[in-house]
């Protein structure tokens, strides 16, 4: 309901008169399943200004930093937090966390 | 009616409400030097007796109180009182979460500045919670041996923003043949330098490892804390 809020918050000060798209970015680890979003957007845009449009879901690669190469590497899986590289472990997550409103196409 | 379709671009976190309410809550808890704590699981772990019993054993000591939540019942506030601290239950209806303003609700009309520890028990769910700042310092996930070891692979992102694991019900370990330490193994492996303690809050094992850990928490709460991971996750709002 957030994502809905937030998209209609950034449609009225954009002047629009319909939205026909929101796009948002999804990390892995936002605790947001793709699937899930998806299958219940039709439903919570009803009676909203949202109504009609679509979801299109980029979805990020998560990222974390490396401490002993001292880069950002991608995670090659969220069940197992180390660098690729060097296998280091490393709880800091970089990138993955995203639940972003990223654009939205407008009819204005 | 002359309509141009256009793109305009937004850059927002979805969760920005939350977000900016629980960093509102940080510095409020901060200011009055109270420690939160926040506690998540799969409902059924044991966070409700582990609870009771936690403030049952600090509460001479310190100033305690809870916050609750739950989607349908008052069984857990009712529970927690007994340990007679101030405890506020959290009825969240159809939502599988505690979120920041029903945090900042459920305050109304405490006095923080009273307390030493808020313990704040989310709904038991392994999902949801984890999306969640509610504003806590720090962030305790439960896993009981009864779900089976490999329960942190299968939600690495609650596991990846909790501070803390805790292993319950640890008296039962042998009777469910619960491997401890594939349990650790999978703990690090999606959120590596964890500190695991493991505790039955039945008997009383390991509670005193969980006392020393509060304790040092309390201790510490007047000293200026690095800023938390859930903090930084959103830094991009500022």
């Amino acid at each position: 309901m957030s994502i809905i809020e937030g998209a209609a918050e950034e449609a009225l000060r954009h002047g629009a008169v319909k939205v026909n798209a929101v796009r948002l970015k999804l990390g892995p680890l936002s605790g947001v399943a793709k699937d899930a979003l998806l299958f219940s957007y039709e439903l919570a845009c009803e009676g909203t200004a949202l109504e009609g449009s679509r979801l299109v879901i980029e979805e990020v690669q998560a990222t974390v930093f490396c401490p002993s190469c001292k880069v950002e590497r991608a995670l090659t899986s969220i069940q197992r937090m180390c660098c690729p590289v060097c296998a280091a472990p490393t709880p800091q997550v970089a990138q993955g966390r995203e639940i972003e409103l990223v654009a939205l196409e407008i009819a204005t | 009616m002359n309509t141009t379709p256009r793109l305009v671009e937004v850059r927002r976190n979805a969760l920005r409400q939350n977000d900016t309410l629980a960093r509102a809550l940080r510095d409020r808890f901060r200011d009055a030097g109270v420690r939160v704590i926040s506690v998540v699981s799969s409902p059924g772990a044991g966070k409700t007796t582990l609870l009771e019993k936690t403030l049952t054993r600090l509460r001479r000591q310190w100033r305690l109180a809870a916050l609750v939540g739950d989607l349908a019942t008052e069984n857990d506030a009712e529970r927690l009182a007994r340990a007679q601290a101030p405890v506020k239950q959290i009825i969240t209806g159809t939502v599988c979460h505690l979120d920041a303003a029903m945090i900042e609700r459920a305050l109304e009309g405490w006095n923080l500045d009273e307390l030493d520890l808020l313990f704040i028990e989310n709904v038991g769910n392994l999902v949801c919670p984890a999306s969640y700042d509610l504003g806590e310092e720090s962030r305790m996930v439960l896993l009981s041996v009864t779900e089976g070891e490999d329960k942190p692979l299968k939600y690495p992102t609650i596991f990846n923003t909790a501070d803390v694991a805790l292993i319950t019900k640890i008296d039962l370990a042998g009777a469910v043949e619960f491997d401890l330490a594939a349990a650790r193994d999978n703990i690090q492996r999606v959120r590596p330098g964890m500190q695991i303690i493991e505790v039955s809050a039945k008997t009383g094992e390991g509670m005193e490892a969980w006392m020393g850990l509060l304790q040092s928490q309390i201790a510490d709460r007047d000293r200026v804390q690095p800023q938390s991971h859930r903090d930084t996750e959103t830094s991009m709002e500022r």
